[in-house]
């Protein structure tokens, strides 16, 4: 009795994981068309009308976040580091939360390593952007997706 | 006021690209919940951070309420010569703290 109970709590918890896996593939592919004008105002407010190529930034973020508050996130940009060629400065953009700038990183050549860390807010499941600046004016560009289960910012103070 | 923590090497040798570690307590305060009465808790972040080595800015930071409380910021420098890093926060309501490390180059 007991043993037939806990198959199909199994059973259904699958079908659940199954279904979510259906779902947050959908809002996946939903998000990547159609990017919230905010966040694309506050990126060409960095950009300007250059154009934002990917490749050359690497974007860490955990893809399954328990807990929004404090997302571990590490930006680190290819690039030799150099008075000709160096990363200028690095922007954190998030589609989803009340603003979507979340940091702006200035660096120069004696940074060494173009590498930066921190831990953001994230007040729901959304996507990430981190834009780099090189010192010859061209913007590279990461994007990643994370799942957030309990989100920032949401919660009442009492 | 605010507890700090800086994470420097104490030695490094000339030319090494070292790694700097940071973390200032603050609530963050977003400026985007309410209360439980439904009034608007107003924002109270840290917005800027930087570092200077010997007096020259290395690295600087513009932080919004999407950083989390108690903000960590890790990034890194070149060791060029002995001598300190000084580190800032500026934030709301006249919030402005200091912080210095040294360091020796062999």
């Amino acid at each position: 009795m007991m043993k037939r109970t806990m198959d199909e709590t199994e059973h259904s918890r699958r079908r659940f994981l199954a279904l979510s896996g259906a779902a947050m593939a959908v809002v996946t592919l939903r998000s990547a068309e159609a990017t919230p004008a905010t966040m694309n105002a506050a990126m060409r407010e960095v950009t300007g009308a250059a154009a934002v190529r990917a490749g050359k930034v690497k974007l860490e973020v955990p893809p399954l976040v328990e807990n929004g508050n404090t997302v571990p996130l590490s930006v680190s940009v290819t690039s030799p580091m150099t008075a000709e060629d160096h990363v200028r400065s690095i922007h954190v953009f998030v589609e989803k939360n009340p603003q979507p700038n979340s940091g702006n990183f200035f660096l120069g050549p004696r940074a060494g390593r173009a590498q930066v860390s921190t831990r953001i807010r994230l007040a729901d499941s959304q996507k990430i952007v981190a834009i780099a600046k090189l010192s010859d004016g061209s913007f590279w560009s990461a994007t990643t997706e994370v799942v957030v289960t309990l989100a920032a910012c949401t919660e009442e103070v009492i | 006021m605010g507890s700090v923590l800086i994470n420097v090497p104490k030695r490094a040798k000339r030319g090494d690209v070292i790694e700097i570690k940071t973390l200032m307590s603050h609530i963050m305060e977003t400026g985007f919940r309410h209360t439980a009465t439904g009034e608007l808790i107003p924002r109270d972040i840290i917005t800027s951070f930087s570092c200077r080595y010997n007096g020259e800015e290395i690295f600087r930071a513009d932080l919004f309420p999407a950083i989390s409380a108690n903000p960590f910021i890790s990034f890194f420098t070149t060791a060029t010569e002995t001598g300190t890093l000084e580190f800032s926060w500026i934030g709301d309501r006249g919030f402005s703290e200091t912080a210095t490390a040294s360091i020796t180059i062999e």
